[in-house]
């Protein structure tokens, strides 16, 4: 039986990818969700319009790479994957309803005529409710699950407290920075003015959950305290905080000085940092705090095989989605696609 | 009453209930996708507009039904690990590589590819424009090619040991995704695709037909369905007797409850109908013919079929549902012959086009493969049971610690958000349908453009989005 773990470190190697998967999913979605987060509020019809396809193109894509991470967990790290799930199972189950709603209002909008503004509602309040499931996910993941075994042992309303509450708002706020900052480069006029102005009012908002965030993490857990406050670790990850303060900065300025482009891509950065910082903080347990990644992984000939058809078909992939946005680039016009 | 809800079988329901609904999307765009490819190849071929015409309007349900079917197959990804995770805990080093497979090679290349096959009419050259297509249509087939792997093993399991805490290990790649009832089931389903999306368009074809409208396109739809129809049916017959004996020589349980047999015999006779009951251990009201069922499984009028009784009771399926999933299966592909040799007789009539009855009985034959293949998904699957995975695995050990009445709530939640979102899509694909294709002769023609006319440009001019 062939297997790669004599010379490959298989458990990180995945724990990458699927990091990475699930990160490509947070921007991508977080940017589509985003622009529903933000849809009622914009001007006009045709503002809609417009944002609307300006991520028509891609927002199925988009969302396979949760598909990625939900599978890849599953295949690579099979314990976290089913002690997790049942841990998180109202949340999980909600959100990926709330992605059926709006998924599908993505096509009937364009089909229906009296009834659009059901499905605009739909878009709206599914984009509203999968994103804040996926910040009290969050929530509950940093707080930690409880194991006995090889199975989940909490309480099935752990998921469910203020502090994944604010994670959700935060997580609201978060990927509507996303979809502003979107639509200021993907779209023109009125609705980029608007969005302009959504994206300054809701930059600070993220600003204050990210320090929220960065703040409680270490109160809550002294395993996080000793790792961000401790010499000589304080100065490694100093650039850290400092950084994600500069940007902030720049994308006010940005903002402000009329860049188009610019925003959108120091939001993404924004999103790295506290990427990185989660990271950092967590690492190397995969089910806080209770289940590292080596322990959750799936034996390495299950990992070697599918790490095959990953390094074939990722690369492939990633090009084909570039292409795919490279294709649909500009302005997104109000005209419909079909 | 609510501290009752017993979890394991409301997950099983909702499991049953999400996937049912899911499987329809598949069953539809595995064989649409590979229509459009062919249908967009004749158009760059052969420049007859009636194909580019036909291409036009079905993308657009392909859309729908596509989307419906990403949504509904997140759930499903997710599923495993809410609702099974003790399954998916114990099998995920077998099954996590299978499942994980058919993300990468085809949920992928469908998903990213589409956006071009969808919008990229008038942005990309022709020639990768047609590739898109092809793309997507692959990658309908790879994705049934995995998943369908990743079912044969729960079905027929092999190349795998039970190693440390009850965890399975695989042993042999080839052995776990070519089980042995794999080959088998993934022709048969494939082919049910196929014959569902050729039973769609043709149902679609005879309306137009019937109505006198968009006649050209119609002729074209209905006679590309009716060459399925005469092929294709009667080579699922074949597929599906070696299926059948298949399942007899690797899950005997599973055709003793197919054909509503308890006693073990030599010469065993065909059940027609019956009234399988579980408790008596009878088959009540059965009509016979003699020493058939030994003819069709063992290709011996005196081969003996093992009953139902040789299993403790325990290990038995629910008889009736496999019993009768079974009859309704088989008796809608007896149908589909039947519609393939009608066509046959009335083409070398010459009334293939024009005949009235025949009309309706195809427009009412529309739905029949969508009815097929769920028919035949619950008497695999619940002919499987009590096992999840065959003798190795059961299902009452397979589910999460979760608690009934969250499971209920999930479950109600999906039954109304299926309902409302699914309805929707069904009332959009008919809007679409009754709208018919798009003629473009008139603007392709007029306006002496040399490239292929433009899905937006066309719908803009006439309706806007209001497709």
């Amino acid at each position: 039986m062939f297997s790669f773990e004599s010379f490959l470190d298989l458990p990180l190697i995945w724990f990458g990818v699927i990091a990475t998967a699930l990160f490509l999913y947070v921007l991508l979605d977080g940017f589509d969700l985003g622009v529903g987060i933000l849809f009622p509020f914009a001007p006009s019809d045709e503002c809609r319009d417009r944002m609307m396809n300006s991520i028509a193109p891609f927002w199925d894509g988009n969302e396979t790479w949760l598909v990625l991470s939900g599978g890849g967990l599953f295949a690579a790290f099979p314990l976290a994957y089913s002690i997790l799930m049942p841990a998180l199972y109202m949340p999980v189950i909600l959100m990926l309803l709330g992605l059926i709603f709006r998924g599908v209002a993505f096509e009937f909008r364009f089909k229906a005529v009296k009834s659009r503004f059901v499905w605009d509602y739909a878009f709206h309040v599914g984009s509203i409710v999968a994103t804040f499931m996926q910040g009290m996910i969050l929530g509950a993941f940093v707080k930690g699950v409880q194991v006995d075994g090889r199975s989940f042992a909490g309480h099935p309303f752990d998921w469910l407290n203020a502090y994944s509450f604010m994670t959700g708002v935060a997580l609201l706020f978060g990927y509507a920075l996303l979809g502003s900052t979107w639509l200021v480069m993907k779209t023109e006029s009125i609705t980029q003015h608007w969005a302009r102005k959504c994206a300054s009012y809701v930059l600070g908002y993220v600003g204050v959950f990210m320090g929220i965030v960065s703040i409680s993490m270490p109160m809550m857990n002294t395993g996080v305290r000793d790792l961000w406050f401790s010499l000589p670790n304080c100065f490694y990850l100093l650039p850290v905080p400092l950084v994600t303060a500069g940007l902030f900065i720049r994308i006010w300025h940005d903002l402000h000085k009329g860049l188009e482009t610019r925003p959108f891509f120091m939001s993404i950065a924004v999103f790295l940092m506290g990427y990185f910082g989660l990271g950092v903080s967590l690492w190397p347990w995969l089910v806080p705090f209770a289940i590292t990644f080596r322990q959750a992984a799936a034996a390495g000939t299950s990992q070697s095989f599918l790490l095959v058809g990953t390094v074939i078909t990722l690369p492939v992939i990633l090009s084909y989605t570039a292409y795919c946005y490279y294709v649909f680039r500009g302005k997104a016009s109000s005209e419909g696609y079909y | 009453m609510i501290e009752n809800l017993d979890p394991v079988l409301l997950s099983r329901i909702q499991f049953a209930f999400s996937l049912s609904f899911h499987i329809f999307f598949p069953a539809f765009t595995i064989g649409l996708a590979s229509w459009l490819a062919v249908l967009e190849w004749l158009w760059l071929k052969t420049g007859n507009t009636a194909y580019s015409e036909i291409y036009g309007m079905w993308v657009k349900i392909f859309a729908v039904t596509f989307g419906m079917g990403v949504v509904s197959g997140v759930v499903m990804s997710f599923q495993f690990g809410t609702n099974f995770s003790a399954f998916s805990d114990k099998a995920g080093n077998v099954l996590g590589p299978l499942l994980g497979y058919e993300v990468l090679t085809a949920f992928f290349l469908e998903a990213s590819s589409l956006g071009v096959m969808l919008f990229g009419w008038n942005r990309v050259r022709p020639a990768i424009h047609f590739a898109s297509t092809v793309i997507v249509a692959a990658g309908t087939v790879m994705s049934a090619f995995w998943i369908l792997s990743a079912n044969s093993w729960m079905q027929t399991p092999q190349g795998f040991r039970v190693g440390e805490n009850g965890l399975l290990y695989p042993t042999d790649w080839l052995k776990v995704i070519f089980s042995p009832s794999f080959p088998y089931r993934f022709v048969h389903m494939v082919t049910a695709a196929y014959l569902t999306t050729a039973f769609v368009v043709g149902g679609i074809g005879a309306f137009y037909l019937w109505r006198g409208r968009n006649l050209k396109q119609a002729r074209v739809m209905f006679a590309m369905a009716m060459i399925m129809a005469i092929f294709v049916a009667p080579m699922q017959l074949v597929f599906g007797d070696l299926h059948g004996r298949n399942t007899f020589v690797h899950q005997p349980t599973k055709v003793a409850a197919i054909e509503g047999l308890w006693e073990t015999q030599s010469g065993a006779p065909l059940n027609l109908f019956g009234w399988p009951d579980q408790k008596e251990e009878i088959t009540k009201y059965a009509v016979e013919i003699p020493r058939l069922s030994s003819l069709i499984l063992t290709h011996d009028l005196n081969g003996e079929v093992r009953g139902l009784k040789a299993w403790p009771r325990e290990d038995r399926p629910p008889v009736f549902w496999v019993f009768w999933s079974f009859r309704f299966m088989v008796g809608i592909g007896g149908l589909m012959i039947l519609t393939g040799v009608s066509a046959l007789v009335l083409y070398f009539r010459k009334r293939l086009f024009d005949t009235k009855w025949f009309q309706y009985w195809c427009m009412a034959m529309t739905p029949a493969g969508f009815a097929a293949v769920l028919a035949g998904w619950f008497v695999t699957e619940i002919g499987r049971q009590p096992y999840i995975i065959q003798g190795v695995m059961r299902t009452s050990e397979a589910s999460s610690p979760v608690i009934g009445p969250a499971v209920a709530i999930s479950l109600a939640a999906f039954v109304l958000t299926y309902s409302v979102v699914f309805g929707a899509g069904a009332y959009y694909i008919v809007q679409l349908i009754k709208k018919g294709p798009d003629v473009e002769a008139d603007v392709y023609g007029s306006h002496g453009v040399k490239e292929p006319p433009l899905i937006t440009g066309l719908t803009s001019k006439e309706e806007g989005r209001h497709v």
